[in-house]
């Protein structure tokens, strides 16, 4: 009995691998068609992936990531001695957690009021505006700053501080002012973006929810309270918790380019991002860029994983995987 | 009577944002045409006292720099877009078709690389010393930019739920193959997606002063907005990249003006094709629901 239903397994897996290679067969120009994504894939992050290792090596250039020599935790003790590591950090974290509530709180304020805007002109004309730095580069964000910034010419110390009867700002020496100017450019470039999503998790609302709330006699204001605000929270929910999936990645751009290179304001404007590059590229120092590198890679993706199981919890449709 | 009024505050507060959004471009313009004196003089201003063009006189009189950066530019948008929409479709597609084997495992494939990537070093080493991605065009092109799991998501979950499979089957009892499907039936079917997908992509390239900073050594090389970064942490940077008499007329160049007319020019592109854009990304962001 046992030998039977053991050649009958037997046999229906030889039929089910004979059919899965005719299905493959089946669809091989599908595959065909994967195949020079598949490629670019493998090239670009698979194999970046696995020289990641080079965080535990001496990297020498004429052998390679594969051929130098283990180095143990060396590149990380050397890393965490300094007080650079700590400084990273926490700005990446303190930026990306203001960024998070300032961006959140501008988006849905941002969204709830364009939705009263009557006229359909206005509206379209407001929201193209609002949408508009989204699209500029960081290197174009700071010609921007720069000619509001520029401590000679600048329009805000020549007449906006004049108005007030401040004295010139040096603003690309003074670290202090910083922080609130990431934080403006920040909103200033994403916010419009943003309060798209909002808008149109909005227009899902159903209808009947105000007439009926109208017909009880509900102020504009109760009903945006009551009704517009719960319904827009799980989508503030999920996206807030996508974000904080982010929190060990900056925006490159806005902490690299808005300084000018400016020595002064490095312990505000250092971000891990910031920092791998600059032991890269500006010291040579391969050991403890990729060093950082390794933090930010393994610390960030517990954090997306993480994240994304929460997110699953919550509403399956907006996660990952 | 409440209604009303609270109606005139909600556009105060938009023109306010809108201004707000808008001014600091209008200022880089505005700047760009005020005469090197009048900035001396007054600083920065929406009114100046003396308007010029010379400026772009200056940058268009020995244009090698700008045409070759703008060039290098346009050439990774184009191509770069062309190509990122190819691969990428012709990757989401089979990953929407439920009767693929393995389909999961692929598509594992390709969150995979959402979650976890190895970092800037072994990256830039990967791609440099083992690809030899440095200091030529396809440096802009190729490291990075033409595929990334998100777009491949979007699509497929785009491909799953508009492309009926009925359609499919019924195209391939009619006897077309599987690329004939793809191809003529598809992708006249996804333009919103291929549309939106698109967008990102050139704003992606176009935007792009990352891979030259990082590959680049030649200045032949360097795209638009990595010129414009070297212009603006370097006022020589535009006079030193001369080829006419530099030193002779270093005197009475307009720097400052001239790099915002650089400025300018680098975002004109944008500007004149922002409205017919913006509308896409708007509609595109809906349809841009991962998973599925």
């Amino acid at each position: 009995m046992d030998t039977i239903v053991k050649i009958e397994t037997n046999a229906m897996a030889v039929v089910k691998k004979r059919g899965t290679w005719k299905a493959i067969l089946r669809h091989k120009v599908l595959y065909f068609l994967m195949l020079p994504g598949i490629i670019y894939l493998l090239i670009n992050n698979y194999i970046p992936m696995f020289g990641i290792i080079i965080a535990f090596k001496n990297y020498n250039y004429s052998q390679g990531i594969f051929g130098s020599k283990w180095y143990g935790f060396e590149n990380f003790k050397y890393l965490f001695a300094t007080q650079d590591a700590y400084i990273m950090t926490r700005n990446t974290l303190l930026y990306n957690l203001v960024f998070i509530v300032v961006n959140l709180v501008l988006a849905v304020g941002m969204a709830i009021i364009i939705n009263e805007v009557r006229s359909n002109l206005a509206r379209r004309f407001y929201q193209s505006a609002v949408l508009l730095p989204y699209f500029l580069s960081a290197v174009i964000v700071a010609y921007l700053v720069y000619s509001l910034l520029n401590p000679d010419a600048g329009f805000v110390n020549r007449y906006l501080l004049k108005a007030f009867g401040v004295g010139d700002i040096q603003w690309y020496l003074e670290p202090k002012y910083w922080p609130y100017i990431f934080v403006i450019t920040n909103a200033w470039k994403n916010v419009g973006f943003g309060s798209i999503i909002y808008i149109s998790a909005m227009a899902g609302i159903d209808t009947e929810f105000y007439e009926a709330a109208t017909i009880d006699g509900a102020r504009k204001w109760q009903q945006v309270k009551y009704i517009t605000i719960p319904m827009l929270v799980p989508t503030m929910v999920i996206m807030t918790i996508l974000a904080i999936g982010r929190i060990f990645y900056s925006d490159f751009g806005l902490f690299y380019q808005l300084p000018m290179n400016s020595g002064t304001l490095t312990p505000v404007a250092n971000v891990i991002d910031t920092y791998v590059y600059n032991s890269l590229k500006t010291m040579g120092d391969i050991g403890m860029s990729s060093a950082a590198g390794f933090y930010q890679s393994v610390v960030g993706f517990l954090l997306v994983l993480s994240t994304n199981l929460a997110v699953r919890k919550i509403s399956p449709e907006n996660a990952l995987f | 009577m409440e209604n009303k009024r609270t109606h005139w505050v909600i556009h105060v507060i938009f023109i306010f944002c809108s201004l707000a959004a808008i001014i600091p471009l209008l200022l880089v313009l505005i700047v760009s045409l005020t005469s090197e004196n009048s900035i001396a003089l007054y600083g920065y201003t929406f009114f100046p006292h003396e308007w010029t063009l010379s400026a772009y006189d200056y940058v268009f009189k020995d244009p090698q720099l700008l045409f070759q950066s703008y060039g290098n530019t346009i050439f990774s948008t184009v191509f770069g877009t062309l190509v990122c929409l190819c691969i990428t479709s012709a990757l989401a597609y089979p990953l929407s078709r439920k009767t693929l084997p393995f389909r999961k495992f692929f598509t594992f494939f390709v969150v995979f690389t959402i979650l976890f990537n190895g970092g800037l070093v072994p990256w830039y080493i990967v791609m440099k010393s083992n690809l030899h991605f440095s200091d030529n065009i396809w440096a802009l092109v190729v490291p990075g930019l033409l595929l990334n799991g998100f777009n491949v998501l979007i699509m497929r979950t785009f491909f799953k739920n508009t492309i009926p499979a009925e359609l499919i089957e019924a195209a391939n009892m009619d006897g077309a193959g599987e690329f004939r499907i793809f191809a003529q039936i598809v992708i006249p079917l996804s333009k919103p997606v291929f549309a939106t997908i698109g967008l990102f992509a050139t704003l992606g390239y176009w935007n792009d002063y990352w891979n030259s900073m990082i590959f680049q050594i030649q200045p032949k090389n360097f795209s638009i907005q990595y010129v414009l970064q070297n212009i603006l942490l370097n006022l020589q940077f535009l006079s030193q990249s001369r080829s006419s008499n530099a030193a002779a007329a270093t005197a009475n160049i307009p720097q400052e003006t001239s790099r915002m007319a650089m400025a300018i020019i680098a975002i004109g592109p944008i500007i004149f094709a922002y409205p017919f854009f913006q509308k896409f990304i708007i509609k595109g962001l809906t349809i841009g629901a991962v998973k599925g």
